[in-house]
């Protein structure tokens, strides 16, 4: 089965640079993306009989649920960028926001687009010159080495496991009904209703936590996982508090008070991050204290972006030297605080470790710096290797998705099994779940069943 | 000493079921037709299974007798019982099969060849394909009769260098002690054709008169029989049928198999080729499956002039001593007696990603390969490659377009594609789960898939045709009555859900719907339909299945509809792979090795990725807008050779 390249049915991506700036922009485009926002958009008048090249203000709505309110361009076939019917959903909402946008969009029978597709696209129905040709290929290759790149990433390692392990049962379940079809007279031992309802509940249950998984921390709600580190009472949750413009944790002048982990998901300017408070980094002795060190080092390891905060009124310390060899190399962001106060920090021993655009003076009590904290963020991660981020997270949007149909093939199967359809009919919905989730594994189904079939059945004559 | 021995059109190398379809598709076309055996009493033989049709195979069947093939036609004539399989579970994988007398299977098709017009059988050996510039211009045969001809379809199915083993004794040997061919093998090799060796096997025949019946399970066939044939009717075929049995090895089998395992040719090593799977030995399953403690054992008979049984499940090439011992420990055959042994064979064939989709070797013009010698197996695979061959053998030389079914028109265009695009590393099996659009190819309607196909071909009568135009007529008439017809939740209907613990309506519903019930058909609510017409029974399953499963079928046609976008993005011939930047290496080997016919094919091929696909799109885009600043108007470029267009199928 072609599962990729389809040419002309609706594809929709996140346009806009991920985390930049506070407008995302959500491109459909395709035969019917007109009528398939209209079915999110809720404005004085529907999409559809707008002109081409209008912009319509109003609301996306999806599950009776209001997502934003955006401007709506409509823009017709043939007068676009890829000369098919184009929609562009601007929302306001930061990348949070966006992507649920897209997310809604996908739900109502958009595929994720490939990356460079809209290029492709435009190429192909004629919209570019002959010599940008070369640039389209480049495009698509130069993407696909970066998913490459991406597919090692430890999330992805452990939702590929779990997938797969999912459709080994699947394929399981296929190959007992097919060995039974191939071999009608064979004694196979046929799978019962009960028990293929029974399969198929399981393994729905398991989709359905992955994707809420997915939906509360990994994929949605979850962006960059921010760690704060430092010294004891150098002001991490104040800085934290800074952040969250809110008092959450408690903060106070006696070293060691923030114990627990508390884990904050906050939106800086459409740059979505988790933040983990931390214990304090040092050397304790103090049992409590010390499973808060040992977790703020684990979750440093793993953090995609590590602030350090750092008290500039002070010399640097052992603690302080400990930690910036610790953190070195990693994506750091080093915070000099009380700037208001008078500077004891050496510049030159600190740019030993940390690169000098990666240090920002900031005074958390007199509300300075949080501007330079931004720009910091996005310098680190939207330019130059912030591509990678942003790959990351629309390659995970792409595995929801097709983790999300074949949840559906799995629902259809129940009722197929339900309604005591002959089994071939089960086996097809078996075999769209198989196929979707193969998508984010990278496995092709149609050898693998035969395979199955004859490893698991003693069969022939 | 060679002569020549005259000049025709299409020569036929083999007349198995290959050959004898492809002889009989390419004759009929008009084309002045010889077909080659090494012996002509070996013509049609089924040298294993006493049966045509099963699981898959009975679609391919079907398919062949829409085309305007002969296996279903010579069945109809010789079965001696027939079943439909897999009723229960849904109308895309009904399977028909009928167990065959043998001997006249083979005299009907024998004497089908000879009656044909433009057609000639003859005995001998092919020793030599000759070619001038790349294209086919005669065969020669062991004893050097020299034919000039336009075209040849290989059908030398298992006779190929052919070795038959069984313990130490080991021949060289074509199926059924008939002798193999020796020379040809080497002409191919030097011919630049890439051979494999494959391997199958077949199972012992013993005399009825000594099994005990008693101790089996009868197997009967059905009441109601379905003909193979399109153009047979139930009344037309219908006659006494026979019985086969049903019994099973035990644990003394398989300690007889485990005991003298070491004198298998297979465990020692002595056996080369490779096997299929799906058509393992028994100690092949005592071995792979050793917690097994029983495995079926079916006795089919082999004809009803014969007293041969057919011992289903107990393939073997262990030795006669041992097979002998290992027979007589199931429970009817203990004082089995055997008229031929069990054996494995060994044979050449031809790595099928040579060809094209059309069975012409992509090297050389006019040639087409067909059958088990494409890597195969089974006769109604081997009988469906054989007109496909024997057709496009007759187009190319009316220099006409190749018929390609693709894999959304019919199992046999699934069976070709995988062959060709992906070759076959082990003789390759039908099955249902291969073809990715069965709902669609079900048996029911390969008539309204691919007999417009092989009408417009000329394989296929007008009158034939116009009586399809009709059925289809009567099929939309009535799904349309049905679907607009409102039946009340009066008494009668009532009773009916009752009966068939369907759960009552209160208001008004479509019949349309209560067909779609699970529990509910077309037929179980004829006492709600008082208007009904009458009609014939194809035209009532139809009306029953299209509207039964609307929801699945409309899926599936939907997906088919995706699938043709890249199946009719044509790549020429001439397409240089190596030479295309931004494909990466190993595509553009295998590309450039299999030289697909479309973007679709390619995507089937192992190692090419969606991305290399694009690039793919990008680069005959470019090609495209190339040459159309070339003076040549025409869009459509003619490197394109399109297959007939499918009609509408359903």
């Amino acid at each position: 089965m072609n599962r990729f390249n389809q040419l002309d049915d609706i594809i929709a991506a996140i346009s806009t640079p991920l985390g930049v700036g506070g407008i995302g922009i959500v491109r459909i485009s395709g035969g019917g993306s007109i009528e398939l926002v209209d079915g999110l958009f809720s404005g004085k008048n529907t999409l559809l009989s707008k002109k081409s090249h209008t912009l319509s203000y109003g609301k996306i709505i999806h599950h009776g649920e209001i997502i934003d309110e955006a401007l709506v361009s409509v823009m017709k076939a043939p007068q676009t960028y890829t000369k098919e019917d184009i929609v562009e959903i601007n929302c306001h909402g930061g990348s949070l926001v966006t992507r649920r946008i897209l997310e809604a969009v996908l739900n109502e029978g958009a595929r994720l687009a490939e990356p460079g597709e809209f290029t492709k696209r435009a190429f192909l129905n004629g919209r570019m010159d002959l010599t940008q040709a070369e640039a389209v290929i480049d495009i698509i290759n130069s993407h696909t080495d970066l998913s490459r790149q991406a597919a090692v990433n430890q999330l992805e390692g452990r939702l590929k496991i779990e997938v797969g392990s999912m459709r080994q049962e699947i394929l399981d379940m296929i190959a007992s009904i097919e060995a039974v079809i191939d071999y009608p007279e064979h004694d196979v031992e046929e799978e019962t209703y009960g028990t293929m309802e029974q399969g198929t509940l399981k393994i729905l249950d398991r989709m359905e936590k992955l994707l809420q998984n997915a939906d509360r921390g990994k994929i949605i709600r979850e962006g960059l996982e921010t760690v704060i580190v430092g010294k004891p009472n150098v002001g991490k949750s104040s800085l934290l508090n800074w952040l969250l413009e809110e008092e959450r944790a408690i903060v106070t002048d006696i070293p060691g008070t923030t114990r627990d982990t508390v884990e904050e998901y906050i939106n800086i300017d459409g740059i979505p991050m988790k933040i983990v408070d931390t214990a304090g980094i040092r050397e304790t002795g103090d049992l409590v204290e010390k499973m808060g060190v040992e977790k703020s080092k684990a979750h440093a390891e793993k953090a995609d972006l590590i602030l350090m905060m750092l008290d500039s009124s002070r010399p640097l310390e052992a603690e302080d030297r400990e930690i910036l060899s610790f953190i070195q190399g990693k994506k750091t962001l080093v915070l000099l605080n009380k700037t208001d106060l008078t500077q004891a920090l050496s510049m030159e021993e600190l740019e030993k470790y940390i690169p000098k655009e990666q240090l920002l003076s900031v005074s958390i009590k007199e509300n300075r710096g949080f501007e330079e904290l931004i720009n910091g963020l996005k310098e680190l991660f939207f330019h130059g290797e912030g591509v990678k981020a942003e790959d990351g997270l629309l390659g995970n949007t792409r595995h929801k998705n097709a983790l999300f149909r074949a949840k559906e093939a799995m629902e259809q199967c129940l009722i197929t099994i339900r309604t005591r359809m002959p089994e071939d009919f089960i086996s097809l919905d078996l075999q769209d779940a198989n196929r979707a989730l193969g998508e984010i594994t990278g496995d092709v189904a149609d050898e693998e069943i035969i395979d199955r079939i004859f490893t698991k059945f003693c069969l022939g004559k | 000493m060679m002569y020549e021995a005259g000049t025709i059109d299409v020569a036929v190398v083999g007349g198995g079921h290959a050959g004898c379809e492809a002889a009989l598709a390419a004759a009929r076309m008009g084309m002045k037709t010889i077909m080659f055996a090494i012996s002509l009493d070996s013509i049609a033989m089924m040298p294993c299974n006493p049966s045509i049709g099963g699981s898959s195979k009975g679609h391919l069947v079907r398919e062949i007798d829409a085309l305007g093939g002969q296996m279903g036609k010579a069945i109809d004539k010789t079965y001696i019982q027939t079943k439909m399989l897999n009723t229960g579970k849904g109308p895309a994988v009904y399977s028909l099969r009928a167990q065959a007398d043998k001997v006249k299977y083979q005299a009907e098709m024998k004497l089908t060849l000879e009656r044909t017009p433009n057609l000639r059988i003859y005995q001998g050996e092919i020793a030599e394909i000759l070619t001038e510039n790349g294209k086919v211009s005669g065969v020669v045969t062991a004893a050097g009769a020299i034919f000039r001809c336009k075209a040849a379809v290989l059908c030398m199915g298992t006779f190929m260098h052919g070795r038959c083993l069984h313990g130490e004794v080991i021949v060289p040997s074509g199926p059924n002690n008939l002798m193999p061919a020796t020379h040809l093998s080497e002409n191919l090799k030097d011919m630049g054709i890439r051979l494999y060796r494959f391997k199958t096997g077949t199972p012992a025949r013993i005399l009825k008169s000594s099994l005990d019946f008693e101790k089996m399970q009868p197997q009967y066939g059905d009441e109601n029989i379905v003909p193979f044939s399109f153009e047979n009717t139930a009344e037309d075929i219908k006659r006494e049928q026979l019985l086969c049995w049903l019994t099973y090895t035990n644990e003394k089998t398989h300690q007889v198999i485990r005991d003298n395992l070491h004198r298998s040719p297979l465990f020692g090593g002595v056996i080369e080729g490779t096997g299929p799977r799906y058509c393992p030995s028994i100690e092949d399953k005592v071995v792979r499956f050793a917690d097994k403690d029983r495995h079926q054992i079916f006795i089919e008979p082999e004809g009803e002039g014969t007293e041969e049984m057919y011992i289903q499940g107990m393939s073997s090439s262990l030795p006669e001593d041992v097979q002998i011992a290992m027979y007589r420990t199931i429970p009817g055959l203990e004082h089995c007696e055997f008229t031929r042994f069990a054996y494995a064979i060994e044979y050449d064939c031809i790595d099928a990603t040579q060809l094209k989709l059309s069975l012409e070797f992509k090297e050389y013009k006019g040639l087409f390969s067909s059958g088990q010698f494409n890597g195969s197996s089974g006769y109604e695979e081997a009988a469906a490659q054989g007109l496909i061959g024997g057709i496009n053998a007759a187009r190319y030389i009316q220099g006409e377009v190749p018929v390609i079914l693709q894999r959304s028109d019919g199992y046999i265009g699934v069976l070709i594609d995988d062959l060709i695009s992906k070759g076959s590393k082990e003789p390759y099996r039908m099955m249902t789960s291969r073809a990715e659009f069965r709902l669609l190819l079900r048996q029911d309607n390969a008539d309204q898939r691919l007999l417009p196909i092989g009408h417009e071909i000329g394989l296929i009568s007008q009158e034939r045709y116009l009586a399809l135009r009709e059925k289809e007529r009567l099929v939309a008439l009535e799904i349309e009555r049905v679907k607009g017809l409102t039946i009340a939740p009066n008494e009668t209907t009532l009773e009916i859900l009752e009966k068939y613990q369907s759960s009552a309506i209160k208001s008004g519903v479509r019949l349309s719907d209560l067909i779609k019930r699970p529990e509910l058909d077309y037929e179980k609510l004829a006492p709600v339909d008082g208007e009904r017409p009458d009609l014939p029974e194809p035209v009532k399953e139809q009306v029953n299945i299209q509207i039964k499963y609307e929801g699945y079928i409309g899926q599936q046609l939907k997906q088919v509809e995706q699938f043709k976008k890249l199946e009719n993005r044509k790549l020429g011939d001439d397409m240089d792979y190596k030479s295309i930047q931004g494909l990466r290496i190993e595509a553009q080997q295998k590309l450039d090795a299999i030289h697909p016919s479309s973007l679709g094919q390619a995507s089937r091929i192992t190692g090419v990725s969606p991305a290399d696909i694009s690039v793919l799109l990008i680069y005959l885009e470019q090609q495209k807008r190339a040459s159309s600043r070339d003076v040549i108007p025409n869009p459509e470029r003619a490197s394109s050779r399109d297959a007939i267009p499918n009609p509408a199928s359903l």
